[in-house]
């Protein structure tokens, strides 16, 4: 194809997207699409599946057979979550190897929120309040995303996402109402969750560099500041009324803005987490790497059972 | 010892209620059509949102290509007379 083909294949390519027409896996897309697509794609599905392993690690010490059931859940959704997600991926022509690769090696980031430890019971109630909840203000705008499968995807993961989010502030009201050391191991779980919830939320606008691209694709509708005054002027309320308080000195309802003002962000300690320096990058890896080559025989010898029914159906036909 | 073959990939259909079809839902990987049914149950109907699956191994779906859409679907385009509204009807007549 000539440049000048190109260039006029890009410039009906982006008025579809501009007229909110979806772009399906077949169809001709700029390299820079595909890769961008194939890069947020397989990072969110990398964090829905990394993302299991923290709440994991709570589930056989769950306080009653009530929050076992919802924990048990919330994860299983979790690992569909990343199944849906991988899926789409593949349609843009990445195999599912690769992009496990990409995750075992480092090569391909998940949300660095989970390389934070869960040290208590109540870190599963600020997980799905905060954690959750921040990832539905970055996730809604993406269920009208102009790539068709990972739109549809993201239908289905938002509307099993509310419950995550309930579920966690569920187990914080519980706390907060309890005894005194119930309500202040929900008061340290909330320190301790907070920042990382609205550095989750992405760099400030100044330093993300993918905006403007991202936002006539359509995989941004609004800037990560936005998104971020968004979840600290819902969460806020949230805390007041369980009797919670956000570790934030300079936190401040701010009558002109309508809006909460807030401190400073620690950008620092999020580079070092995105980084690999966070305290369970390296446990976290280990983890995954670890049940991928502890599952490789279980593929295989799944691999050999199929093939050796299909062989054995095969000469009884003849 | 490394894994010798990939689990191959199936897309699914469900059907969420009688009286409506089969609607594709996704893919995933299994390795043989009763591990892809039991799979697909888990990923894609955790809420009841099926009363009945179909998996089909992608490798076996034919699919257009959107290149020739053109010779694909246009000539349906100016057939007007396949639709009711092409025929002009006295006012008198008020339903047909």
């Amino acid at each position: 194809m000539s440049e000048e083909q190109i260039r006029n294949l890009e410039k009906q390519f982006e008025e579809h997207i501009a007229r909110d027409e979806k772009i399906e896996p077949k169809d001709w897309m700029p390299e820079k699409y595909r890769q961008t697509h194939i890069r947020q794609m397989s990072q969110h599905a990398h964090s829905e599946i990394v993302g299991m392993l923290p709440e994991g690690n709570w589930i056989t010490r769950a306080p009653s057979l009530r929050r076992k059931v919802a924990l048990l859940a919330k994860v299983q959704d979790e690992a569909g979550h990343g199944l849906y997600l991988y899926s789409a991926t593949e349609t843009l022509g990445i195999t599912r190897e690769e992009m496990y690769e990409q995750l075992h090696t480092g090569k391909a980031k998940y949300s660095s929120i989970f390389n934070y430890p869960t040290v208590t019971w109540a870190d599963m109630g600020a997980i799905g309040w905060l954690v959750d909840g921040a990832a539905i203000i970055n996730q809604v705008p993406l269920c009208s995303t102009s790539f068709g499968p990972y739109a549809r995807a993201m239908v289905r993961v938002c509307k099993e996402e509310s419950f995550h989010q309930r579920q966690g502030y569920e187990i914080m009201i519980k706390l907060a109402n309890g005894t005194f050391e119930q309500k202040e191991m929900a008061q340290d779980a909330l320190n301790r969750w907070w920042w990382p919830s609205l550095m989750m939320l992405g760099p400030t606008d100044a330093e993300s560099v993918h905006t403007e691209q991202s936002m006539k694709w359509k995989l941004k509708r609004k800037s990560n500041d936005e998104l971020r005054q968004q979840f600290i002027d819902q969460t806020v309320p949230q805390a007041d009324l369980i009797g919670l308080t956000i570790p934030d000195p300079d936190l401040k309802w701010n009558e002109e803005r309508g809006s909460y003002d807030f401190g400073d962000i620690d950008w620092n300690e999020f580079w070092q987490v995105v980084k690999g320096h966070g305290p369970m990058n390296k446990e976290r890896m280990k983890a995954r790497v670890g049940a991928w080559e502890r599952g490789e025989w279980v593929r295989d010898a799944a691999m050999a059972h199929a093939e050796k029914k299909a062989e054995r159906k095969e000469k009884e036909a003849v | 010892m490394t894994t010798t073959k990939n689990w191959p990939l199936w897309e699914v259909f469900v059907r969420s209620k009688n009286g409506l079809e089969h609607r594709h839902f996704g893919s995933l990987h299994a390795a043989d059509a009763d591990m892809a049914l039991e799979n697909a149950r888990d990923v894609y109907t955790r809420r009841n949102e099926g009363v009945s699956i179909w998996v089909v191994e992608s490798k076996n779906i034919t699919a257009s290509n959107p290149e020739h859409n053109g010779e694909m679907f246009e000539p349906a385009k100016d057939k007007v007379y396949r639709h009711p509204t092409f025929y002009e009807l006295p006012d008198e007549v008020k339903y047909m």
